[in-house]
């Protein structure tokens, strides 16, 4: 067992140890609650998908706790429930996470039983066969919904000819019915080993202890590092593109509106951030906030969000308008990207922005929660122990320059993919 | 906590928390969507989006920027009882904090070009919430529940309203109600109570009192039998919802409901601000056990919120695709009618107990949330309600909660609402274009 603190004591200063066995712990001791959050991260996100079967990985999500080699579901849910504690079980492009919050006395079963179902589970028959019809549901109502109808349509434009980011997380309905216990235990035996676990614990608990409950649980797991996923980088689109999804039993339609940016480890991620805060977040959704919301009061809600990965992310931004309105709110956010890119932000609108980032700092870092999240980001992307105290140091060095660069690099109206979903029909176009 | 009335009525209640360098202040006003009467449903919300569109001391252009400066984040939203506004950021944002709370009170423009603007914004909540099959079947189930309360329009209000609403309207509401003797503010965090308050009186002090508000006193009368409705438009999924009247937070079978509904579908707690970060745990509550276990649904809720007045205890559930909501309903019926007939067990009352125990604990990680908690019970009933809310729920009995399950879960006293629906028609995507 290896052990790493941050050599400032300044900031979080979490206690990293890495196990024989290549597990990583990261734990920080706070008492504002007599709680633990632990957050349990596998590097085995979508992207482990095998190309005949996405929504494998995500099917996988819906039965992992359902009963363990040594457990029965039943006694895993009374044994969660008794405690007051929901387990998340989620799935993004990179990560398979489990992640509950429970009572500082409950810590060292309740870490027992995730390991559990981490490393054993018994993947039954008939627990995927209910899951597999909440999954089915859970598409069909997906369907339904423009929202995600534009979301989805946009990265699989976005991310096209297979490549793992464009890929529906949940798969297809005809994918989903043909999944078998087989499909399930291969995956996990291929992609769920100790090197691919970070084990996040912070709460009422001794970093020393904490560090000894991980070691108990998950120090004698064996099994051999699997092959690394490569995700290549997109193709940057050469054209605007657009999509229509007419669902006219709808009343809003949704626009997302997007581009393939950096990876999050680019130099020019800080630059990236501080830009899209001032796009389309700050206060109420930064420039577009202000000229589509608040100035044209053409809809609810409309922001940007900058997804950098460990490949090269969107940025997208959405917003949900009348059908009336569709065609206007998209001219107005072209107008908003030519303008960024032709006469770039004011400083002050970049030192609004990087104040904002910098002081929202203590919010985001006051739960355990909030903190377990901000460690196990910093671990996935190699950012260091002492991140949440460089942090402010790497937002003040993005100059102005810096940042109208970073918008000239990214939006760029002539190349945007736009998709509409919603009661709207292509009309006649110039 | 330290509660204190200025002189002209304002409640202030004051809890220091000194784990983080941030403060949350909220200020809260005892207005909500039943206090609309007709052609004005809608009314408290859209006063709720005007409040943030500038004030004779912040210009409109200045709202932005005022408390982002010191990181902080800023939000507000209006119920059936309720109208609310928040901020929490770092300790030496405090001032500003107040200084934007007494201008919301008092000194709001409602320009009637904002008016305007925002008419089309509400509209479009409104739309983009009716395209959420679930949501609608809750408001017209709310809507066939009660005849008389009003409770019974939703809180966004009937489009028809939304449309010829004046600029007068919402201004003549907005001097009605915003008033410090209709409200609560709110502070929680690492600020020092003595410095707090005389910051608080300084900014708020002046504000003159309103009239004392009359109140709408409709009861909704007895339920004598049973309601139906079905929604068919066309859709993905079937939904089902089963509402019974329930007693409001004061009502001393309140508490045992909560447990009879943690039983049932899972502790909540009582955080309407935090329930939606966290689901419930609920895999061994009895209709999860009976429909998503069964496959007959892809997933079950209960609803028991606090409410001043009586509201609904409402169970959800999602058919899984290929059941029909029959199954479904026949399923979740007979489980409430053995709950009416037989109460819970005592291991189920302990278990309840033992989450919203833990739940209470969860709810209480921040100081926004702990400020949610003391200005959303002060709104409805007291704070003292929700600090002595642990134990009233230990002290429940079985017996408790039997008698509370036989008074609310009678068939005379439900609305069963389905969405069923109608089959898509196909509208194949315009070919992708470059352009």
């Amino acid at each position: 067992m290896t052990v790493g603190t941050s050599e400032s004591r300044a900031g979080l200063a979490p206690v990293r140890i890495t196990l024989d066995n290549g597990i990583v712990c990261l734990s920080k001791q706070t008492r504002t609650t007599p709680a633990v959050a632990i957050n349990l991260a596998v590097r085995a996100g979508s992207i482990c998908d095998p190309a005949a079967t996405p929504g494998a990985t995500w099917l996988l999500s819906r039965t992992i706790d359902r009963g363990t080699l040594t457990r029965s579901a039943d006694a895993i849910a009374e044994d969660l429930d008794g405690r007051g504690i929901t387990l998340t079980v989620s799935v993004t492009r990179h990560l398979f996470s489990l992640v509950c919050t429970c009572l500082a006395e409950d810590f060292d079963p309740v870490l027992a039983l995730l390991g559990d179902i981490v490393m054993s589970p018994a993947l039954s028959e008939t627990e995927i066969a209910i899951r597999k019809g909440e999954v089915i549901t859970a598409i069909r109502q997906d369907d339904d919904n423009p929202a995600v109808r534009a979301s989805e349509s946009l990265m699989a434009l976005l991310y096209h000819d297979g490549h793992p980011y464009g890929r529906r997380t949940k798969g297809s309905i005809d994918v989903v019915e043909s999944l078998t216990r087989d499909h399930l235990a291969r995956l996990h035996a291929a992609r769920f080993a100790p090197s691919q676990l970070t084990a996040v614990i912070v709460g009422d608990v001794d970093p020393a202890r904490a560090g000894e409950v991980v070691s108990t649980v998950f120090g004698e797991w064996r099994r051999p590092e699997p092959p690394a996923v490569t995700v290549a980088a997109p193709v940057q689109a050469a054209d605007r593109r657009r999509l229509v999804i007419p669902m006219m039993n709808k009343a809003q339609a949704d626009i997302a509106y997007g581009f393939t940016t950096i990876r999050r480890t680019d130099p020019a991620y800080y630059a990236f951030w501080l830009m899209n805060n001032a796009l389309g977040q700050y206060s109420i959704g930064g420039r577009l906030g202000d000229s589509i919301r608040e100035r044209q009061g053409m809809a609810y809600y409309v922001s940007s969000a900058l997804d950098a990965n460990v490949a090269e992310g969107p940025l997208a931004i959405r917003a949900g308008v009348s059908p009336a309105n569709v065609d206007r709110a998209v001219a107005s956010i072209d107008e908003e990207l030519r303008t960024l890119r032709h006469d770039g932000l004011a400083a002050k609108e970049l030192d609004e922005s990087r104040q904002y980032l910098i002081g929202s700092m203590p919010r985001a870092l006051e739960t355990n929660a909030g903190i377990a999240n901000f460690l196990q980001v910093a671990e996935l992307f190699g950012l260091g122990l002492d991140y949440d105290v460089r942090l402010p140091g790497l937002l003040r060095a993005v100059t102005l320059d810096d940042a109208n660069a970073a918008a000239r690099q990214a939006v760029d109206p002539d190349r945007a993919t736009v998709v509409i979903a919603g009661p709207y029909q292509e009309g006649p176009r110039d | 906590m330290t509660e204190t009335t200025l002189d002209n009525g304002l409640k202030v209640l004051i809890r220091e928390e000194h784990a983080a360098p941030l403060a949350s202040v909220w200020c809260w006003y005892k207005v909500g969507s039943k206090d609309e009467g007709p052609g004005l449903t809608g009314v408290s919300h859209w006063c709720e989006h005007m409040n943030f569109k500038g004030t004779e001391r912040i210009p409109r252009d200045q709202v932005k920027g005022i408390i982002e400066q010191f990181g902080g984040s800023w939000n507000g939203y209006t119920w059936i009882d309720q109208t609310t506004y928040l901020e929490t950021a770092t300790r030496d944002a405090l001032d500003r904090m107040l200084f934007i709370e007494s201008q919301r009170m008092a000194s709001c423009l409602y320009h009637p070009d904002d008016c305007e603007s925002e008419r089309t914004v509400i509209i479009s909540e409104l739309q983009g919430g009716e395209n959420d099959p679930d949501q609608l079947l809750d408001q017209e189930l709310t809507a066939t529940a009660f005849k008389a309360h009003p409770y019974r329009h939703p809180t966004i209000g009937w489009l028809s309203d939304l449309e010829t609403m004046t600029r007068d309207d919402l201004y003549g509401y907005y001097r009605r109600y915003y008033v410090p003797n209709n409200a609560t503010l709110v502070i929680v965090g690492d600020v020092e109570t003595d410095e707090a308050l005389r910051r608080v009186t300084h900014h708020f002090g002046g504000i003159a009192p309103g009239p004392a508000i009359a109140r709408l006193a409709t009861v909704e009368p007895e339920q004598t039998g049973e309601r139906r409705l079905t929604l068919r438009k066309e859709g993905t999924a079937g939904y089902l919802k089963v509402a019974y009247h329930a007693p409001g937070v004061a009502h001393p079978q309140f508490f045992p409901l909560l447990i009879l509904d943690a039983v049932l579908t899972g502790a909540k707690g009582l955080n309407l601000w935090a329930s939606f970060r966290v689901p419930p745990p609920q895999r061994s509550t009895r209709l999860y056990r009976a429909l998503v276990e069964r496959g007959l649904a892809s997933n079950v809720s209960g609803s028991l919120l606090p409410t001043s007045d009586p509201f609904l205890f409402t169970l959800s559930a999602t058919a899984t695709e290929g059941e029909s909501l029959a199954s479904v309903e026949a399923v979740l019926l007979e489980e409430l009618d053995r709950a009416r007939r037989e109460g819970v067990t005592a291991a189920e009352l302990a278990k309840a107990k033992a989450q919203l125990k833990a739940r209470l604990v969860f709810d209480g990680d921040s100081v926004t949330n702990i400020a949610h908690q003391l200005g959303y019970f002060e709104t409805i009933a007291t704070a003292t309600l929700f600090l002595n809310a642990p134990a009233a729920i230990a002290a429940v009995t079985l017996d408790e909660v039997a008698a509370a399950a036989r008074a609310v879960l009678t068939d005379a006293n439900r609305t069963i609402g389905w969405f069923d629906p109608l089959p898509v028609r196909e509208q194949r995507p315009a070919d992708e274009v470059a352009q």
